[in-house]
């Protein structure tokens, strides 16, 4: 039986499906057959992150509504074969998802893959609620920002009371992935550090995803970061959150400034 | 900008973490309670709902939470149309 990871964060832009792609792609690289999963109906993005937009023709509801098989939408990746992604609908009618449905799609999928991830839309609302409702591990992304912070922990409530193991009287396991983290910024006080977000929302840590130019780039080119350029800072950053996720014992090193003398001199940030 | 301004900006961080703590902890203990606010909406709905007709739309019920002292607000726009009690209308 697989296990069903939620990726989710409450707020919108801290990098939900980025993360999801990137970790995705890192565990699938050792092997293991991974699903990822879009819940965002309507505003589907997953298929563009991964460079597989050309390539969808069923997708989820399709699958909920009787209308494809769950083999026709699932899309294999061209660069590691045993990745593979089930995009969202572009549909505008937000019951398209049903509790039932999606249920069932979660219980085939968890027979079939060791990990099952789910890209949760941004929000609380019902299509959130579905994306974590079946999960038995959250990854809950946050910025080091207050707002982020905020919403990571209304997220934390209700990964506590409207999941299926919270309602079970079973624990759902949650990890903090710490995004867009600025090292000179945090140096400076500017931005929470790990320590106060860690002791806000009292979750342990699977990783802190330095700010960096590589993950754009690699969204720009449609791949994953952890599978275009797997030695750049925030691609290893993934690997290892992704080796944390299951269950390797790896500590993590909190990201620090590099600055060689002329950059301090010229008060220059690190890229 | 002078020097004083660099140390006030360094501290922001602290700022953040100290108000998010407070907030917290104000909407982790109101997290567990049901929303009394729309509990409250819909039964003053119904009592008045018994004697005079009015739209959904009229009734505005919020509460403000201070440190010492909590108001409840409650307003309720009757249109001068269906302002005549039921039993007359009837």
């Amino acid at each position: 039986m697989g296990k069903v990871v939620v990726v989710t964060s409450g707020k919108g832009g801290v990098g939900k499906t980025t993360s999801t792609a990137a970790l995705g792609a890192a565990v699938a690289k050792t092997g293991k057959k991974v699903a990822l999963v879009d819940f965002d109906v309507g505003l589907r993005n997953l298929d563009l992150i991964m460079g597989a937009e050309r390539r969808v023709v069923f997708d989820l509801v399709n699958v909920i509504q009787g209308t494809a098989k769950l083999s026709q939408a699932l899309i294999r990746d061209k660069r590691v074969d045993t990745l593979f992604l089930l995009p969202a609908s572009q549909t505008r009618d937000k019951d398209a998802l049903t509790e039932e449905g999606v249920g069932e799609v979660i219980d085939k999928l968890r027979s079939v893959f060791d990990y099952v991830f789910c890209d949760s839309p941004a929000g609380i609302e019902r299509g959130a609620q579905l994306a974590m409702r079946f999960a038995d591990e959250a990854v809950i992304v946050t910025n080091p920002e207050v707002s982020s912070v905020r919403d990571s922990d209304r997220i934390i409530g209700l990964l506590d009371a409207r999941t299926m193991r919270a309602e079970q009287g079973e624990q759902i396991a949650k990890h903090v992935l710490v995004t867009r983290y600025d090292a000179g910024r945090a140096a400076r006080g500017e931005m929470l550090s790990i320590d106060d977000v860690l002791e806000i929302l009292s979750v342990p840590l699977l990783g802190i995803i330095p700010e960096s130019q590589d993950v754009l780039r690699a969204s720009n080119l449609g791949a994953p970061v952890t599978l275009s350029e797997p030695l750049n800072t925030a691609a290893k950053a993934y690997i290892d959150a992704a080796r944390r996720l299951e269950g390797e014992e790896l500590p993590v090193i909190v990201p620090f400034e590099r600055k060689g003398f002329l950059d301090r001199l010229l008060g220059r940030r690190a890229a | 900008m002078n020097l004083l301004d660099i140390f006030k900006r360094r501290s922001s961080a602290p700022v953040a973490r100290e108000r998010l703590q407070v907030l917290l902890a104000y909407e982790r203990r109101n997290r567990s309670q049901p929303d009394l606010v729309s509990i409250l909406r819909e039964e003053i709905m119904a009592v008045i709902a018994k004697h005079v007709q009015i739209d959904q739309d009229y009734l505005q019920v919020s509460m403000d939470r201070g440190e010492t002292m909590s108001t409840l607000e409650i307003d309720i726009q009757i249109p001068n149309k269906s302002a005549v009690p039921m039993a007359m209308a009837g």
